[in-house]
């Protein structure tokens, strides 16, 4: 991964998820300081980059819930030599995708129209403010070619510190858990 | 009694005529993977994970519902099988809705550990995410329509070994369904005798004790030995 002496790029990015994994990457402590020392954090939530760069590996939290996230998503793997998986929404869907057993006009109502307190109206993304729903939630690899799938909701800081670190290592990362 | 010889995974194994594949298997120490056969309970080849290759049969076979013949030649671990099975797992998580973050036996669940047993890291099938309730009714468990996947073990347990039969199956395909009496909320059976065996054998989050949070959820069914040896060889010993 190191071919030309230079640190690996890695990014992160948050779709349709809780940003629960991003935490737990937070968790992994004091590891982050070791990891800072061995790669390059080019872009991610953490990071205020604007326009999304080359890099080797991004790992991508949440499922694939509305328009921007298809959008994101295919840059995302246009650019990474790398794409993961990062916790349950991006590998199954997930808590984001309970809501397609019930369609997005219910939910939208449901969450919009039949509240008992301030009745906002529907959002419905024509002006360009808030990306519109896609009509049932995705997991990434419905969508792009996905390298590996780090499980978990969220993968503990450990998992995700040992999956770093298999990949720097060389290594092809192995499933510990499913869900 | 008859005996049979066989050769599984190259070694030479015997039985009893009219024993099962899956039960020699397990005695020359090879445990096949299933989510349906348990142990004291009939055998009902509902969920094809111990499928293995006879040789001389292109169809495969279900381990736990075939019999051993005299002169087979088995094998249990080819990749052709590997795959059939990671698939028929990916099947199941499709099928249903098995969000294992908020599930009570999150952690303690066979679909789970199978998943990870056999390589499973993502499902490449479309989810369905079918529309399946809860029944809550019952004051000391819960069914989760989402988190079945109809190996029938709770029905079997309820009608084999407690003799109550109040679980059953209804419909077919997609629409199959564990119903209690004739349908039933589970809360109003006039057969369920609340034993909680059914809690017990279930594989999944399906079954749980009322009050089981995430991850909670552990099944014990060491009940179901202990009934069985006594019923099978007359001896009433309780191991834990």
């Amino acid at each position: 991964m190191d071919s030309q002496g230079l640190k690996p790029r890695l990014a992160t990015i948050w779709l349709g998820g809780c940003s629960g994994c991003h935490m737990s990457f937070l968790d992994m402590d004091e590891r982050l300081i070791d990891l800072a020392l061995r790669v390059d954090l080019c872009s991610s939530p953490l990071v205020d980059v604007k326009e999304f760069p080359n890099v080797d590996v991004t790992l991508v939290e949440g499922a694939v819930a509305n328009e921007a996230h298809v959008h994101e998503l295919e840059i995302v793997r246009a650019r990474s030599r790398i794409v993961v998986a990062f916790g349950d929404c991006a590998v199954t869907g997930n808590v984001t995708a309970m809501r397609n057993a019930f369609g997005v006009e219910d939910v939208l109502t449901r969450a919009y129209r039949s509240t008992s307190a301030v009745v906002v109206g529907v959002p419905d993304g024509a002006d360009g403010m808030v990306p519109r729903l896609l009509p049932r939630v995705r997991p990434l690899h419905e969508l792009v070619k996905v390298d590996y799938f780090l499980q978990g909701c969220p993968p503990s800081a450990d998992e995700i510190y040992t999956f770093l670190n298999e990949l720097l290592e060389g290594r092809t990362p192995t499933i510990r858990r499913f869900g | 009694m008859s005996v049979k010889t066989l050769k599984i995974d190259g070694e030479m194994v015997t039985g009893r005529a009219g024993e099962t594949l899956f039960n020699v298997a397990w005695d020359a120490g090879i445990s096949l993977p299933r989510l349906c056969h348990v142990g004291g309970l009939s055998d009902v080849g509902a969920c094809r994970l111990c499928v293995v290759e006879v040789e001389g049969q292109s169809k495969l076979a279900a381990a736990c519902v075939t019999p051993v013949e005299e002169g087979m030649v088995v094998h249990t671990n080819t990749e052709r099988l590997r795959e059939h099975r990671r698939l028929l797992i990916e099947l199941l998580f499709a099928e249903g809705n098995h969000v294992c973050s908020v599930c009570v036996s999150n952690g303690h669940c066979e679909l789970q550990d199978l998943a990870v047993q056999l390589g499973v890291d993502h499902v490449r099938l479309r989810y369905q995410h079918p529309k399946r309730g809860v029944d809550a009714t019952h004051a000391r468990f819960g069914l989760d329509h989402n988190r079945c996947i109809f190996c029938t073990r709770c029905v079997r347990v309820c009608d084999e070994v407690e003799g109550a039969h109040t679980l059953d199956v209804s419909g077919r395909g997609a629409s199959l369904k564990i119903i209690c009496d004739l349908g039933e909320p589970w809360g109003q059976s006039e057969t369920c005798t609340s034993c909680g065996k059914c809690v017990q054998v279930c594989p999944t989050g399906a079954l749980y004790l009322d009050g089981a949070s995430v991850g909670e959820m552990e099944k014990n069914r060491r009940f179901l030995q202990y009934i069985v040896t006594a019923r099978e060889k007359r001896e009433w010993i309780r191991k834990g």
